[in-house]
C-alpha cells in the first residue's frame, strides 16, 4: 500500500472530474448487475411460469405450441384431485415425511450431542462412520436391504421398510445437528452440571431450547426429503399403488394421461406447491440448514 | 473398585445409552447389508433359489458382458466434466450476483433459490415438458427466432445437456454456500486491491477467488458424489421423454435415448429388481460404493473442517 502512495501520480486529474468518473462508474455497474439479475430471475422463474399456465389451458390448447392460455381452465386442478389415487398419494405423503421426520429428529438428537459434547475413545472414528453413511448412495445396500424387509419381514407393498429405519438416527441429520451443537458454548453445559442436572436432563432443559434453529433445520430437510424421495417408494411401494407417495404416483400420473400436459402440469404444480410453502414459512431455520452444511466448522 | 474406575464406567454406559439409535442402525442399516453385499456379488442369486457361489462370474460379467456398465460409466464421467463444473461456475456467477444487488435483495434471492426446492420427479416432469421437441415452450421460442430446435430429451446427443439445464435450475443450494463465503471475505483486502488499481477481474483473481477456494473445493468435491448418486432426474426423463410408463406394470429400459441418460445406480435397478441378477447387482453396488466413498475420503482429507473442532 505505501508503494503506491508514494508514486507520483502520472497526471494530475481534476477532483470534480474524478467524482464524476467515479459516480458513472456506480451507475454503470449499478444497471449492469440489476439486468443481469433480471435475466437471472427470468431464467429461474419462467419454467414456473410456463407450467403453471399450461396447468390452466383447456385439452386442446395444450396440444399446441400457445403459451399462455384462451381461457383459464381452474376445473384442471379439481379434475387432477379427483383423480383415484392422488388423495391416497398425498396421505402416504405426509404419513413417510411426518412421521418420519418426527422419528428422526428424535433418534439423531442424543447421538448428535454425545458426538459433539462427550468425550470418549472412537469419537472421532463415529464421526468419520456417520459422514461415510451421508455419502453412501442408497442403491448400494439395497440389495439385502430390500431382501431383509421384503423376504424376512414381509413388508414389501408398504411405506415401513422408509419409515422404521428412521427411529435409528439419520446420518445426515445427525452430522447437521451435532455441527450446531458445537457452536453452543460448553460453559452452558457445565453451569447445569454444576447446579446438579444429569446428562439428560441437561440435554432437555438447556440443550434443546438453545438447539431450536438446528432441529427446525433438520425437522426440515428430512421432510422435504422424504416428500421428494423417489427411488424408496420405487423399490418397496411400488407393486402396491394403495402405497405410493407423490412422487412415485406423479410419474405414473403422466402415463396415464400421456398427451395431457395440462393435467399433468396441474399434477406437478400440486407437489411442488407444498414444498414451496412450507419454504415460505420457515426460510430462515432453512438457509441456515444450507449454510450449516457447508461452510462452517 | 475405586470410585475413579466406576465413575469411567458410568460415563462410559451413559456414551453408549445416547449412541445407542444410531449404533443400532450403523449395525443393522450398513456394516450387516455391505458385507452381505459382498457375499452376494461372490453368488448366483435371483431371490428365489438358493444362491450359488460363482467366484468372481458376476465381476466379469459386469466389466465384459453387460451392455449398460461402460456406457453408465462414461455419462457420469460427462456429468462430473460438465455438469459439476456447470454448477460451480454458475452457483458461484449467481452468489457474486446477488451479494451485489443492492434492491431487492432479498426477492432476487429467493427467486434464484426456489427452483432447488422442486421435488426431483416434479422438476424433471416440468423440464421434459418445458423441453418437448414438439409443443414445448424453449423449442417454440427458440423456433420463433429462427435458432434451431434440438430433440433434448429424446436425442442422444442433447439428453445429457438438457438434464445439465435442470441441474444448473436448481443450483440454489450451492448459491447459498457461495453467498456466505463471499461475505467472508475480508473488506480490507478489496479497498488495498483497488487502491492498487487493481480491475475487477483481478480483484475477483487475486482476492476472490483464493479466499473461497476451499468452498470452491467443497463444492467441486460434494457435486462429484452426488453426480454418484444421480438417479431419479435421468431415470425419470427417460421414462417420461420415451413414453413408456405406468407406474407397476410395463418394464422401462433405463436410458432412453440409447444409453446417453444411463448412470450406475440406475444399473442396480436395472440388474437387481428388473433382470432379477442380484450378484451382478452387487457388484455394481460395490464399484458405486468404492467411487463414493474414495471422493468422500478426499473431502474429509482436504477439509478437516467436515469433522469440526471438536476438541
Amino acid at each position: 500500500m505505501t508503494q503506491v502512495l508514494d508514486k507520483p501520480p502520472v497526471r494530475p486529474v481534476p477532483v470534480a472530474e474524478q467524482i464524476r468518473t467515479a459516480r458513472r462508474r456506480t451507475l454503470l455497474e449499478w444497471i449492469a448487475v440489476h439486468s443481469l439479475g433480471v435475466a437471472a430471475a427470468l431464467f429461474f422463474t419462467l419454467p414456473f411460469v410456463f407450467v403453471v399456465l399450461t396447468s390452466l389451458m383447456s385439452d386442446q390448447q395444450a396440444l399446441t405450441r400457445d403459451l399462455v392460455p384462451d381461457t383459464w381452465v381452474w376445473d384442471n386442478y379439481r379434475r387432477v384431485l379427483d383423480t383415484p389415487g392422488f388423495l391416497t398419494w398425498w396421505r402416504n405423503t405426509l404419513l413417510y415425511a411426518g412421521l418420519g421426520t418426527v422419528l428422526t429428529v428424535v433418534s439423531s438428537i442424543p447421538v448428535a450431542y454425545a458426538l459433539a459434547k462427550f468425550r470418549f475413545r472412537g469419537r472421532n472414528l463415529s464421526m468419520m462412520l456417520v459422514i461415510a453413511m451421508m455419502m453412501l448412495p442408497p442403491q448400494v445396500v439395497i440389495i439385502p436391504m430390500y431382501l431383509f424387509w421384503a423376504k424376512q419381514l414381509d413388508l414389501s407393498g408398504t411405506l415401513w421398510p422408509l419409515i422404521i429405519p428412521m427411529a435409528f438416527g439419520d446420518a445426515f441429520s445427525i452430522f447437521l445437528l451435532r455441527q450446531f451443537l458445537l457452536t453452543i458454548p460448553n460453559e452452558y453445559l457445565d453451569a447445569a452440571r454444576v447446579d446438579g442436572c444429569g446428562e439428560v436432563r441437561t440435554l432437555l432443559r438447556v440443550v434443546l431450547p438453545m438447539a431450536k434453529p438446528g432441529i427446525a433445520a433438520v425437522a426440515l430437510f428430512q421432510f422435504f426429503y422424504a416428500w421428494n424421495d423417489y427411488f424408496g417408494p420405487q423399490i418397496y411401494a411400488s407393486e402396491n399403488p394403495g402405497a405410493w407417495t407423490l412422487s412415485y404416483g406423479l410419474e405414473s400420473f403422466k402415463g396415464a394421461h400421456h398427451t395431457d400436459w395440462n393435467l399433468t402440469m396441474a399434477a406437478t404444480v400440486l407437489v411442488m406447491a407444498p414444498v414451496i410453502l412450507v419454504f415460505f414459512f420457515a426460510q430462515k431455520a432453512f438457509v441456515e440448514g444450507v449454510t450449516l452444511t457447508g461452510v462452517k466448522g | 473398585m475405586s470410585t475413579l474406575a466406576v465413575r469411567r464406567r458410568r460415563s462410559a454406559l451413559r456414551t453408549l445409552a445416547f449412541l445407542s439409535p444410531w449404533l443400532i442402525g450403523f449395525a443393522v442399516f450398513f456394516a450387516y447389508p455391505l458385507i452381505s453385499t459382498v457375499y452376494f456379488s461372490l453368488m448366483k442369486y435371483d431371490g428365489f433359489n438358493t444362491p450359488e457361489f460363482r467366484g468372481l462370474d458376476n465381476w466379469t460379467y459386469v466389466f465384459s458382458d453387460y451392455p449398460m456398465f461402460w456406457p453408465a460409466l462414461r455419462n457420469t464421467l460427462w456429468l462430473v466434466l460438465v455438469m459439476v463444473t456447470c454448477r460451480v461456475v454458475f452457483g458461484l456467477g449467481v452468489g457474486l450476483l446477488v451479494t451485489r444487488i443492492k434492491r431487492g435483495a432479498g426477492v432476487f434471492r429467493t427467486l434464484f433459490y426456489l427452483p432447488y426446492l422442486a421435488p426431483p420427479v416434479a422438476a424433471t416432469l416440468a423440464f421434459v415438458f418445458l423441453l418437448n421437441p414438439g409443443t414445448g415452450p424453449v423449442n417454440s421460442v427458440l423456433d420463433s427466432v429462427g435458432l434451431p430446435t434440438p430433440g433434448w430429451f429424446t436425442d442422444a446427443a442433447w439428453s445429457k445437456p438438457a438434464l445439465t439445464a435442470l441441474a444448473v435450475w436448481g443450483v440454489g443450494d450451492l448459491m447459498v454456500i457461495f453467498m456466505a463465503a463471499l461475505l467472508d471475505v475480508p473488506k480490507e483486502q478489496y479497498e488495498a486491491a483497488e487502491l492498487d488499481g487493481a480491475s475487477a477481474w483481478q480483484r475477483f483473481r487475486y482476492v476472490t477467488l483464493p479466499n473461497i477456494s476451499p468452498i470452491v473445493l467443497f463444492a467441486v468435491v460434494t457435486g462429484v458424489i452426488q453426480t454418484m448418486q444421480y438417479y431419479t432426474q435421468p431415470l425419470v426423463a427417460g421414462k417420461v421423454a420415451s413414453g413408456v410408463i405406468g407406474g407397476s406394470g410395463q418394464q422401462f429400459e433405463p436410458g432412453y435415448p440409447d444409453k446417453s441418460t444411463l448412470t450406475l445406480p440406475q444399473l442396480v435397478y436395472n440388474l437387481g429388481f428388473q433382470r432379477f441378477d442380484y450378484g451382478a447387482a452387487c457388484v455394481v453396488a460395490l464399484v458405486l460404493f468404492a467411487l463414493a466413498m474414495a471422493f468422500t475420503a478426499l473431502l474429509m482429507r482436504r477439509r478437516g473442517g467436515l469433522l469440526g473442532a471438536g476438541d
